[in-house]
């Protein structure tokens, strides 16, 4: 397809280029190397010419013309404030106006030093105020939601984060009120702004208006030491911008990465770091003859963990969850196959089956770069399986919204239920209920039509036997591109590294194998809530367990030899995201001591009289075939239902732990049901359910959902108000009633 | 010059806003008429005409008609602005009262000519009574059939809706009326686009004032040559002049255009006794005020224009030489300050900076510097805001300062009540308790 570009020629200050017809006259400057100083204007939001600021001179127009919102035509002859004294003065009118009523509190905002008001201020502004009256004041600061804080009197009225709200995230909970100079940000009387993107509205606030609770007069920005890194919170692979003032990360900002986040993160991204420092381990354990974890000195815990390991190497299970970096992934392939001997690894710490095993070493592994989100924005179709994208890869979310407004692209979802999320999406349900998807995805066929469609596959999808048979066989019979996206941001680094186990036991075969085939344990940033079965009663099996971890948990307990392992912040490492790109990141906070899992591993190595060496495992390995696992069918009584869940983007993760503002802005838990199982089971919309399985309970009021799948109960896991974490499918009991 | 009762002939009978006496008086006959007469040739006949839009821009009505795309298969949407609500202006209002049914039938070949069928008459919320006549005459026109599906078996359907707004000037706007038809907030639109290409729910739409529209039955039953009759080459046609202020008979006058002020101050009693004219606006308090000097100019766009100031709405105001200057400026700074929509900077924080140095002014504590100042707030204000009230907003102030300067200066140790007192000005003024 060749695109023929018409172009129009176009004088900006007496300098003459060619330029894209339709073009806004501040990008032709920009390209020019001219800075037209705006407030309101942002390439990815539509033009609303609210601010006054980028006014301009048009040859043959009396009046000066917003350059944000007026697109060339050829010929035009455009003056910025450089050559054209009607714009110059123009410009410093609006900068004079916007002044009047913004308070002189730059020493104390957290804007000051980064600030485009300020520093437009001193371009286009005068260096003293005309105006003698009383500034405009409000009660400072108001929440708009538990995170982000507004402060009314410094806002100039752009209107960028009510846009973001309502273009980019579909989130429309913030919006302008009032008129006149009283105009004023604000949300409605009992709905806070509930968007899981909230923090970029803190980001492209060109003023102090919006600040987080969590930075909040933390830090000036000239004290900041930032440093480009990658989200290590899922699959999507945003670029961040990490800021660190004595070595203590301060704040996390989206950064610039126009083929992957755009300019955008999501909040957990942007505000959950805390946990890089609360808690964490700081000396190798070691178990004493009494049984008791002591403080042991690296050498000692090295040698400590090469000895129980040489005991019986090929007899170890390696399970090494989903955050490691490629680097670190690389150099637990090569331990266990290499160093140690033994198939039985796997990444995978969630319900596994060997269907998923077989999917993923014929369809995903090794291949490459390969759907991209600038597939998603141009593609024709997009079809989701077992993938909610706004919980589970936010900015997938935000890129398929993106390409449903503005480019029609058709977006369907296999899910129980037609979730919010979906239709911001503008998307179409194909209901199905859990562990019978593979109809639908088999009927899927007639959406994808167009050989310009791709699949999305979740990780749940391997929570039903057959479902991504189907899917691979749909994208044959299709010809419609797949991808398979995971939720951990390490997942798709380590099956390309080759901690999938081919010719090996899988993570619930490790554990159930625990104490008989297998002796040994080596467990990264594993948790046994994490994992489908019984992860601590296996270490209690196991002759000798080796963990690789960064704080506390119910496997640091049970270890025998605990090392603690660098974070994100400590190590420079990559991510590999969903697309297959890498997304390499540096040390942020330079911490004496802190070892990475791949040097952790090293050591061991040298002690065992071996080394690591990096294996191209899918180059030889023998990829199983791939075959639908059996059918089972769960039949529910009374009182019962099928449950269906995934976990919202913020949930009780452990990487989301202390940062309380950012929990009070997760969603709370909600029981769905449809009106038929409502009426079955005797619940009431509004009132409160319980669901309970295996002795986990959730407790959540009710919300009956139309065009919800019968027999089927929708709770998130692992979420505030439910501590339920079991995949979908099990058979629940449901009872009306009970504390929400 | 005589009036010339057209809109207003029928106004003083007793059942004028029924159906009933709308059609004694020949009503419901002009759009049987367009309908045999076809759309296009219809706004043609507009055209022709030379009907200039009577809500304040003087727009040619026929060629805004035009401008609705044909045959696109898009929904049309007419919209009537009757939000009437510049400070002195008062026509639509009475309009709507006295002869609701000229407007809807008006709207029945408006609608008919640019294929909408669909009608909004958005008419400002402070006027319940207003609204609940429109709705009994729109309510009449579907009983007789004039307005629902296949109107007279013409094929042709039209639904009319009448929508009260909430009391924001700013809806006047033309697309911050649409915005706030949609349900949203009243803030006017960026264009392009325009209107006629995407209005209305993304649609074609044209928006008239109650005034253009309720003179096209007229327009139709009676020809164009008829209409030409009236009025100059570029200003034909008659106008509802809503005269206020200090006279002896405020009210509505309906006159050809071209008729000056002072053949009109005549009509309406002239001023009060003993006084006289210290200045008058032609056109609500969003163009320049002029003074006495000029009341044999012409009541024309093009004559008011030469003189310095817009005809506008065409509702002058007048003000006696009781009335001070700076009072009355900083009273018409104080509603666009009040009524700014707040959406672009020079607005929200210009019209706040005058009302701020202004009523210090009329305090008596303003300074000297202060008039340079104000001045330079109102260039900074004018052709710099996103909509036409910021430039309304900008203009009182000129323009009392080209004819009052000395008032203002007299205001820098002198407080306006203390210089006039407020009471000369009111119609209770000489009275006894």
């Amino acid at each position: 397809m060749t695109v023929t570009t018409q172009t129009v020629t176009v004088t900006v200050d007496a300098v003459t280029v060619e330029v894209p017809a339709g073009t806004l006259i501040i990008r032709v400057a920009e390209m020019l190397g001219t800075a037209i100083p705006r407030f309101c204007d942002h390439p990815l939001l539509e033009p609303v010419a609210a601010c006054r600021m980028c006014l301009v001179e048009i040859e043959g127009q009396g009046k000066p013309q917003p350059s944000c919102a007026v697109t060339v035509t050829d010929g035009m002859v455009i003056k910025t404030q450089h050559t054209s004294e009607m714009a110059e003065k123009a410009q410093a009118g609006v900068m004079e106006f916007l002044l009047i009523n913004h308070p002189l509190d730059c020493p104390i905002c957290d804007k000051g030093g980064e600030c485009p008001l300020q520093n437009q201020a001193m371009t286009s502004g005068a260096g003293e105020s005309r105006f003698t009256g009383v500034k405009r004041t409000f009660p400072k600061p108001i929440n708009v939601s538990a995170q982000v804080l507004l402060d009314r009197e410094r806002c100039v009225s752009c209107a960028r984060c009510t846009r973001f709200a309502d273009e980019i995230a579909g989130d429309p909970f913030i919006e302008l009120l009032e008129r006149g100079a009283k105009q004023q940000v604000g949300t409605s009387e009992d709905q806070p702004f509930d968007s899981y993107f909230s923090g970029n509205t803190i980001q492209i606030c060109p003023v102090g208006a919006l600040t987080s609770a969590k930075y909040r007069f933390r830090s000036r920005p000239f004290d900041l030491i930032s440093t480009p890194s990658a989200c290590e919170h899922c699959a999507s692979g945003c670029a961040l911008r990490t800021d660190v003032r004595r070595n203590t990360v301060m704040r996390r900002l989206a950064w610039d990465a126009p083929e992957v986040n755009e300019e955008w993160n999501c909040d957990k991204g942007r505000f959950a770091f805390p946990y890089t420092t609360e808690g964490r381990l700081t000396h190798p354990l070691v178990r004493d003859e009494d049984g008791n974890l002591v403080p042991a000195s690296w050498p000692e815990a090295i040698r400590v963990a090469a000895a129980g390991l040489a005991k019986s190497g090929t007899a170890t299970g390696v399970l090494t969850g989903g955050r490691v970096t490629v680097e670190d992934a690389q150099s637990y392939a090569g331990f266990a196959r290499g160093v140690l001997g033994t198939p039985d690894v796997d990444f995978r710490a969630r319900a596994v089956s060997s269907e998923e095993t077989a999917f993923l070493a014929n369809h995903v592994a090794g291949k490459g770069l390969d759907v991209t989100y600038g597939d998603l924005e141009s593609a024709a179709a997009v079809l989701l399986v077992g993938f909610e994208p706004e919980d589970e890869s936010p900015i997938v979310f935000l890129r398929l919204r993106k390409a449903a407004l503005k480019n029609g692209t058709k977006v369907y979802s296999v899910a129980p239920y037609a979730t919010a999320g979906l239709a911001k999406m503008k998307g179409k349900l194909l209901t199905a209920g859990p562990r019978e998807e593979v109809a639908t995805i088999n009927g899927a066929a007639e959406f994808l039509a167009n050989p310009n469609s791709i699949i999305l596959v979740g990780e749940r999808a391997a929570q039903t036997p057959g479902a991504l048979s189907a899917v691979a066989e749909l994208a044959t019979k299709t010809g419609a591109r797949l991808a398979w996206i995971p939720r951990r941001a390490g997942d798709r680094g380590a099956l390309d590294a080759g901690l999938l186990p081919i010719g090996g036991r899988n993570t619930t075969e490790i554990i159930s194998a625990t104490g008989s085939a297998i002796k040994n344990l080596v467990i990264g940033g594993v948790g046994a809530e994490d994992v489908d079965g019984d992860l601590v009663a296996a270490i209690e099996r196991a002759s000798f367990v080796v963990s690789l971890e960064t704080r506390h948990t119910d496997v640091t307990a049970l270890a025998d030899v605990v090392f603690p392992v660098a974070v994100v912040t400590e190590k420079r490492g990559t991510f590999r995201n969903w697309e297959g790109r890498d997304r390499s990141f540096d040390v942020v906070a330079p911490t004496p001591g802190a070892l990475s899992d791949a040097a952790v591993l090293g050591e061991i190595a040298r002690e065992l009289g071996s080394e690591i060496s990096v294996i191209d495992f899918w180059a030889s390995a023998a990829k199983p075939a791939l075959s639908a696992g059996a059918a089972e069918n769960s039949t529910i009584g009374a009182g019962e239902a099928i449950l269906s869940t995934w976990r919202h983007l913020l949930d009780k993760g452990t990487l989301q732990s202390g940062e309380p503002y950012l929990a009070a802005t997760s969603r709370v838990a909600v029981v769905r049901v449809s009106p038929n199982t409502a009426q079955s089971l005797g619940l009431v919309d509004g009132g409160s359910a319980s669901v309970t399985c295996c002795g986990n309970t959730a407790t959540a009021p009710v919300i009956v959902t139309g065009g919800m799948v019968d027999g089927v109960v929708w709770v998130p896991a692992n979420s505030e108000g439910s501590s339920l974490n079991i995949p979908s499918g099990c058979v629940v009991t449901v009872k009306a009633g009970g504390n929400a | 010059m005589t009036l010339t009762p057209v809109l207003t002939k029928y106004w003083d009978e007793a059942d004028s806003y029924k159906i009933s006496g709308y059609m004694r008086n020949g009503g419901y006959t002009a759009f049987k008429k367009a309908f045999a007469t076809g759309p296009d040739e219809i706004i043609n006949i507009v055209k022709d005409s030379g009907l200039r839009g009577r809500g304040g821009a003087g727009f040619p009505t026929g060629l805004k008609w035009s401008f609705v795309p044909q045959n696109d298969g898009k929904p049309h949407y007419l919209v009537v602005n009757a939000d009437e609500s510049e400070p002195g202006a008062c026509k639509d209002i009475p309009l709507m009262m006295a002869n609701p049914h000229s407007l809807i039938e008006g709207v029945i070949i408006a609608a008919y000519a640019m294929r909408a069928n669909h009608a909004f008459i958005y008419i400002r919320g402070e006027v319940p009574h207003v609204f609940r006549r429109v709705n009994n005459a729109i309510r009449e026109a579907y009983a007789a059939g004039y307005l629902g599906k296949n109107i007279m078996g013409s094929g042709f359907d039209l639904e009319v809706v009448l929508h009260a707004g909430a009391g924001a000037y700013i809806c006047g706007e033309e697309t911050a009326l649409l915005d706030s038809l949609e349900g949203r907030r009243g803030q006017p639109r960026l264009k392009p686009p325009f209107p006629a290409v995407a209005g209305l729910y993304a649609s074609p739409s044209c928006v008239n004032n109650v005034e253009t529209i309720a003179n096209i039955p007229y327009l139709i039953n009676n020809g164009v040559d008829w209409f030409k009759s009236f009025g100059t080459e570029k200003s034909p046609g008659f106008k509802l002049f809503a005269v206020s202020g200090h006279v002896n008979r405020p009210g509505i006058y309906e006159a050809p255009l071209g008729i000056t002020m002072r053949e009109l101050l005549e009509h309406a009693g002239g001023v009060r006794d003993g006084k006289t004219v210290k200045f008058w606006l032609p056109g609500g308090s969003s163009v320049p005020m002029l003074t006495a000097d000029l009341l044999d100019t012409p009541l024309t766009y093009e004559d008011i224009a030469a003189a310095g100031s817009m005809l506008g709405t065409g509702t002058p105001m007048i003000f006696d030489n009781t009335t001070s200057v700076v009072r009355a400026v900083t009273g018409w700074i104080s509603f666009y300050k009040h009524e700014s929509c707040g959406k672009c900077t020079p607005c929200r924080e210009g019209t706040w900076w005058l009302s701020d140095v202004l009523h210090r002014f009329e305090a008596g504590h303003g300074t000297e510097s202060d008039l340079d100042k104000l001045i330079d707030i109102c260039a900074q204000i004018a052709g710099r805001s996103f909509c036409a009230l910021g430039d309304a907003a900008a203009t009182p102030f000129p323009a009392a300062m080209k004819y009052f300067r000395d008032e203002f200066v007299q205001a820098t140790s002198t407080p306006a009540n203390e210089s006039y007192d407020p009471t000369a000005s009111t119609i209770f003024a000489g009275a006894t308790r």
